[in-house]
């Protein structure tokens, strides 16, 4: 656990909440089902070398061309871009305006002439994602979902829906509970405790916040049904889940010892939690870093100056 | 069932938040404390309490009281860690309440339960010996005398020991400390001979006493449940207490946040308001998340109390230690973020300070209740 949910769920999880508000009729008509079946692969071009945290920096041209919007530009880590079949896509429509009213959501297929992509290689050892080129890329303007330069309001609407997503990542979490998982590596004492107390208060504090962290994500659904969630919501659950779960692999690791350190072997399934422990990290920075969350957090639900 | 508060819950919440807030803000302690008021209640609110319903708030109506569950007694336990008002709810409405109406004889319930219903009756459950809340290392001896018994020992940290008519005193009939069995509650009547009250001034200046008995002679009638057998019924009436505390303090960081917020919003330095500060921006935010999984954690402890008492001691345990935790927090950054100011007595923040220290003790500290889910899920 700790990788990316499969590539479908780009589909489920972040452009069918998006298509459902914002999309006209035929894009849903064309969209939707093949989401549903996970016909479609699909990926996010959102970031750039330039624009991460501020995304809305992003410099991706599209220039319009007759029926059609002509896109230009660079993309990166965009997940699963070299597998993928579509993309939806934030670009820039209008460089004159102000950084947040310029910008389109469209979607595109990845085999249209002049997309390229090329894999990055993670610490994990795994290449999950790329940089992703669009030279002179034809994508017709019927394709734009929502209005043309209004899409960072779709853009942060599908951020919200994926960083519900990865705030759940770590609760389904590794199967057994990690109080067990540590006692097979570290063993027991002559009352049956975890035969390391320090570890073993680590792994009970863990596994007092993540319970609470569920009742929360319970509780953020009920508020959602009766109509009383606040919209930024998902950003505090993003924070605290992506940072838990990186403390239960920091845990797994401990526990592990020299055992979770085997990086190639049958015998660690390939070094299967090293890599996932790796990949844990990315948790608090893929779909806006743990510091934009506090920052989003402070702005919006407290309403702090300046912020 | 949904974690939000249902149409009558936020009503009651409402209400309560009404009467508390205008009755008995943060002053009403203080002033209390600087008058070394010898009740250290007000006797006329509690009367209050007892028109609204909420003396009597879990005890049954046959026996005059609401017959609400523990997710409203939790509602009222949150607003009073609001202001802090110091009142004889937990420990007479809630824990006292909880212990005769589920180990109670008809006879106990029927004598006991009204008077509490109607304010006329103090109780509360005297439990702890030493400095921490360790309820099987109980040791207070119960020797039996004739057809009854005989009580001598002491109790440390009794809430409201010094005005409660009713101690629920945990003793041992049999077995060494440490044990399950072998625990035997008792009532025990406040003016009975041989007990000997002193009333000891908190750092909260909320109301608690040391209680010695020597050689207090018992019926067999006043013995509530069943003779070595209190271990289940006190882990009941402990989780039951241990989830209103925890409401208490949810109501006590989100009070303590939002005056640190309002803070933040309106005191400038370096000519600009302290809250443009990115540093203090992000402590407050994620401060806001504690307290918001610290909320959910004990609305789901107090559903979990409503659903069966028995089996929600995981729940319980993650509540209090979440909210222990999280108090100790929001009190630290209260303080922290209002400089000097926070300091002062004249100022409220340092009252919240104290009342969230006496509420991580009360029942068992967050260390206590960690160790608790610990060894449920055995590890
Ligand atoms: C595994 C993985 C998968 C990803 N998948 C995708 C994908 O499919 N599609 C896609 O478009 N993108 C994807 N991303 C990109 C991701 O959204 C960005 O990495 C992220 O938004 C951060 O941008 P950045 O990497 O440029 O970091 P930067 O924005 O340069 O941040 C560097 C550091 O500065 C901090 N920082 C930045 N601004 C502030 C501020 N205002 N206040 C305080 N601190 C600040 C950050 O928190 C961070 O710690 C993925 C990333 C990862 C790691
Ligand atoms: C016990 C005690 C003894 C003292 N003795 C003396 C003494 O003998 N002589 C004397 O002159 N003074 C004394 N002081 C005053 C002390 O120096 C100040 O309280 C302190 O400098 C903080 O100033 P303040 O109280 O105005 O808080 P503020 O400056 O208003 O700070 C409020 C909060 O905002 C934060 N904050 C402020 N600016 C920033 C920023 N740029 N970035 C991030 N956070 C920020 C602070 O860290 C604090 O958390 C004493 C204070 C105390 C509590």
């Amino acid at each position: 656990m700790g990788a990316r949910p499969p590539l479908s769920s780009f589909g489920i999880w972040m452009l069918g909440p998006a298509l459902l508000k914002y999309g006209n009729d035929a894009q849903k008509k064309e969209h939707l089902p093949k989401i549903a079946a996970g016909e479609i692969r699909w990926c996010q071009g959102y970031s750039e070398p330039n624009a991460g945290s501020d995304l809305a920096s992003l410099q991706t041209r599209a220039e319009s061309d007759g029926d059609d919007f002509v896109i230009t530009g660079s993309k990166i880590w965009t997940s699963y871009a070299n597998y993928a079949d579509w993309i939806f896509c934030l670009v820039r429509t209008d460089p004159t305006a102000k950084k947040h009213d310029g910008i389109s959501f469209i979607l595109f297929d990845m085999t249209s002439k002049g997309v390229t992509t090329k894999p990055i290689l993670l610490i994990s050892g795994y290449s999950p994602f790329c940089e992703t080129f669009f030279d002179g890329v034809r994508v017709p303007k019927s394709h734009v979902v929502g209005t043309v330069n209004r899409g960072w309001d779709v853009a942060k609407y599908l951020l919200q829906h994926e960083r519900a997503m990865i705030s759940g990542m770590g609760e389904r979490g590794v199967g057994r509970p990690l109080g067990q998982i540590a006692a097979d590596s570290v063993g027991t004492d002559a009352l049956g405790r975890l035969d390391d107390a320090m570890l073993r208060g680590q792994i009970a504090s863990f596994d007092v916040d993540e319970a609470a962290l569920a009742a929360c994500a319970e509780r953020a659904v009920d508020l959602a049904k009766a109509g009383q969630a606040h919209p930024a919501f998902s950003s505090a659950m993003k924070y605290y889940g992506t940072e838990l779960n990186k403390r239960r692999y920091e845990i797994l690791m401990s526990a592990g010892g020299v055992d979770a350190l085997e990086w190639e072997s049958e015998r660690s399934r390939q070094g299967a939690r090293p890599r996932a422990w790796l990949r844990t990290k990315a948790n608090s920075i893929e779909g806006g870093t743990s510091e934009v969350m506090l920052g989003i957090v402070a702005k919006r639900i407290l309403d702090l100056p300046g912020a | 069932m949904a974690l939000v508060l249902t149409e009558e819950q936020s009503m009651l919440r409402d209400s309560a938040r009404g009467l508390i807030s205008d009755k008995a803000p943060v002053s009403h302690l203080r002033h209390l404390r600087d008058s070394k008021d010898p009740t250290g209640f007000s006797k006329e609110l509690w009367q209050s309490f007892a028109e609204m319903g909420y003396a009597g708030l879990l005890v049954p109506e046959e026996f005059g009281g609401s017959g609400l569950g523990f997710m409203e007694a939790g509602i009222v336990t949150e607003e009073i860690g609001r202001t802090l008002m110091p009142s004889p709810f937990l420990a007479t409405s809630v824990v006292a309440a909880s212990a005769l109406n589920r180990g109670g004889s008809a006879a106990q319930k029927s004598e006991y339960l009204p008077k509490i219903s109607n304010g006329s009756l103090l109780a509360t459950l005297a439990i702890d010996e030493g400095a921490k809340h360790r309820p099987l290392q109980t040791n207070l001896q119960a020797v039996r005398a004739g057809n009854g018994f005989k009580l001598s020992g002491a109790k440390a940290l009794v809430v409201d020991g010094h005005v409660a008519d009713l101690f629920i005193v945990a003793a041992r009939t049999a077995g060494a400390a440490g044990k399950r069995e072998g625990l035997t509650l008792f009532l025990v009547n406040s003016k009975a001979k041989g007990v000997a009250i002193e009333r000891t001034i908190m750092v909260d200046a909320h109301n608690a006493a040391r209680i010695e008995f020597a050689n207090v002679e018992l019926t067999a009638d006043s013995v509530l449940g069943e003779v070595d057998q209190a271990a289940g019924l006190l882990d009941g009436i402990l989780d039951i207490g241990r989830g209103a505390v925890a409401a208490e303090m949810v109501g006590l960081s989100d009070e303590v946040f939002g005056r640190t917020v309002e803070y933040l919003k309106n005191r400038k330095q370096f000519g600009k308001l302290i809250g443009e500060f990115q540093a203090l921006q992000h402590r407050a935010a994620q401060l806001y998340v504690d307290i918001e999984i610290t909320r959910a954690a004990v609305m789901k402890a107090l559903q979990a109390l409503d659903a069966d008492v028995a089996k929600a001691a995981s729940a319980v345990a993650v509540a209090k230690a979440r909210a222990g935790t999280t108090a100790t927090r929001a009190v630290q950054e209260g303080v922290q973020m209002h400089g000097g100011m926070g300091m002062t007595d004249q100022f409220d923040i340092g009252f919240f300070m104290k009342r969230a220290r006496i509420c991580e003790e009360l029942f068992g500290d967050a260390n206590y209740h960690t160790e608790q889910l610990a060894r449920a899920r055995g590890y």
